[in-house]
């Protein structure tokens, strides 16, 4: 079962920090936010393998929008 | 050579910097150091304590003449009380001395005395500030409203230790964690207090980070700190609520409480012009170099009032303890309202959101982040936060405005002095 890790918040979008494939933990970082001037890592929510990246660094995103999808 | 080296004039003036250097003023310089390594080297709200710093450390090198504290034991050359006694209309009293302004009196005169450096500081703040999180669920209001009892904790507590009212004003109001309006209520009620209670204000709001978790752990359970908030319960803001909202709020608090017109006229003016969206020049002016002057001659003028003979007093510590106890109130209430709001909503909120309904901006909402991501890092409570801490600095802004107003009617009523 696929797992869509969506933007906690509205902000930008500053580095997705893992690659397709890659092997997370919950609780993991798979990416950084930029909100109100402060750095948010955006936390796996489930243990996975990466399955794509959905999402570009230096966009804005809200929580509509999926960063990356874990299988 | 000889007649001029033993003339008194000339040790006076190469020599009278040392004689004249008493401990009190060895010690604020130190004091004023310290302020200095704060900002410099632990990057400690770098742009307030280096000018308050260095304020002090000038206003207590002896005979420079810059700044005369305290201000009611002199009377300026020029000045309208000279004039008046002169006439023979104003006796002056005994004590007081007839002394040319120095730079720092000037700036004095032009912005603390009045409260017009605060109240500029706060077009800054306005214009900086976005209210969209807080407009979004407007509820959260009310934390802004229950971080303010630390304030009136206070209050309680430094008339009970036998400060006298208009002290206790000044002192209880640092738990606002607002500097500026901190020191827009102090020289407004009690000036010769600027100092101690405008560093107590800024160095317990650059503190903030340290010293809200352990009380926010100390007041909520593990379970509660874990609690996930949703971003899909909040309705976008239309842009013309965001411009609306600064107007109204201006009608309906100064129609509640007018003496609070500069405080809240002010923060709401660079609100407006924030979501007007048609000032840029003026915004950017009011964000950058308005808030930057102000910031430096603000700090500068307020470091030099740090005079030791007035600052190194018990009573400073007194302010220092309570401003400590006025903090760690406004967090605890904070904390415990968001949990009374529990009770009744249906809806819950994660009570740590309380602990931002103080003015540090947006230190506090951070902090709260923070705390909630170490507990769960599936927490994401920035925004929750950022909304609760706008209501905080509306909520300073109008305790002020509210406590201004009591106070004059008080007095007008002359029940007390004025």
């Amino acid at each position: 079962m696929s797992v869509a890790v969506n933007a906690p918040m509205a902000g930008k979008l500053l580095s997705v920090d893992v690659k397709v494939g890659d092997k997370v933990k919950k609780n993991d970082p798979v990416a950084t936010l930029e909100a109100m001037k402060m750095e948010i890592k955006v936390f796996a929510p489930s243990d996975g393998t990466v399955a794509s990246i959905n999402a570009e660094a230096d966009t804005n995103v809200d929580p509509t929008t999926v960063i990356v999808t874990l299988d | 050579m000889l007649d001029v080296i033993t003339n008194q004039n000339f040790l006076y003036n190469v020599f009278g910097g040392f004689t004249h250097l008493t401990w009190q003023a060895i010690v604020m310089i130190i004091i004023g150091g310290i302020l200095l390594y704060l900002g410099v080297a632990k990057d400690y709200e770098p742009l307030l304590l280096v000018p308050i710093g260095f304020g002090c450390i000038l206003a207590n090198l002896p005979l420079t003449e810059l700044i005369h504290v305290p201000r009611e034991l002199f009377v300026f050359h020029d000045g309208v009380r000279e004039i008046l006694s002169s006439t023979g209309l104003l006796p002056l009293q005994e004590g007081v001395r007839l002394v040319d302004q120095g730079i720092l009196d000037v700036l004095y005169d032009a912005g603390i005395g009045n409260e017009l450096f605060p109240c500029l500081l706060f077009i800054g703040i306005g214009a900086m500030t976005d209210f969209g999180p807080l407009l979004q669920n407007p509820r959260i209001l009310l934390l802004g409203g229950a971080g303010q009892f630390g304030i009136f904790l206070t209050l309680m507590l430094a008339l009970v230790l036998g400060y006298d009212k208009m002290e206790a004003i000044c002192i209880a109001i640092i738990g606002a964690c607002d500097g500026p309006t901190s020191i827009y209520i102090t020289s407004k009620f009690n000036p010769s207090l600027l100092g101690p209670i405008s560093v107590a204000a800024y160095s317990y709001m650059s503190l903030v980070p340290i010293i809200q978790p352990p009380i926010m752990r100390l007041c909520t359970t593990k379970k509660e700190r874990e609690m996930s908030m949703s971003y899909d319960v909040l309705k976008p803001v239309t842009q013309t609520t965001k411009t609306l909202f600064p107007v109204v709020v201006t009608i309906i608090t100064l129609l509640i409480a007018p003496v609070g017109a500069p405080l809240m006229g002010t923060l709401m003016l660079g609100n407006f012009l924030r979501e007007s969206k048609v000032t840029g020049k003026l915004v950017k002016s009011a964000e950058n170099e308005i808030a930057s002057i102000t910031t430096l001659f603000l700090g500068l003028t307020v470091g030099s009032t740090m005079n030791g003979d007035v600052f190194l007093t018990v009573k400073t510590l007194g302010i220092l303890a309570l401003g400590f106890i006025a903090i760690c109130g406004d967090t605890a209430f904070g904390v415990f309202g968001a949990k009374i709001m529990n009770i009744f909503s249906r809806v819950k909120i994660n009570p740590l959101i309380g602990a931002a309904g103080i003015s540090a901006f947006p230190m506090a909402a951070r902090v709260v982040h923070k705390v909630g991501c170490e507990a769960n890092p599936q927490t994401y409570l920035l925004m929750h936060a950022m909304g609760v801490n706008t209501g905080g600095q509306i909520g300073s802004v109008l305790a002020a405005s509210v406590m201004i107003a009591i106070i004059t009617t008080l007095q007008i009523m002359q029940l007390i002095p004025m």
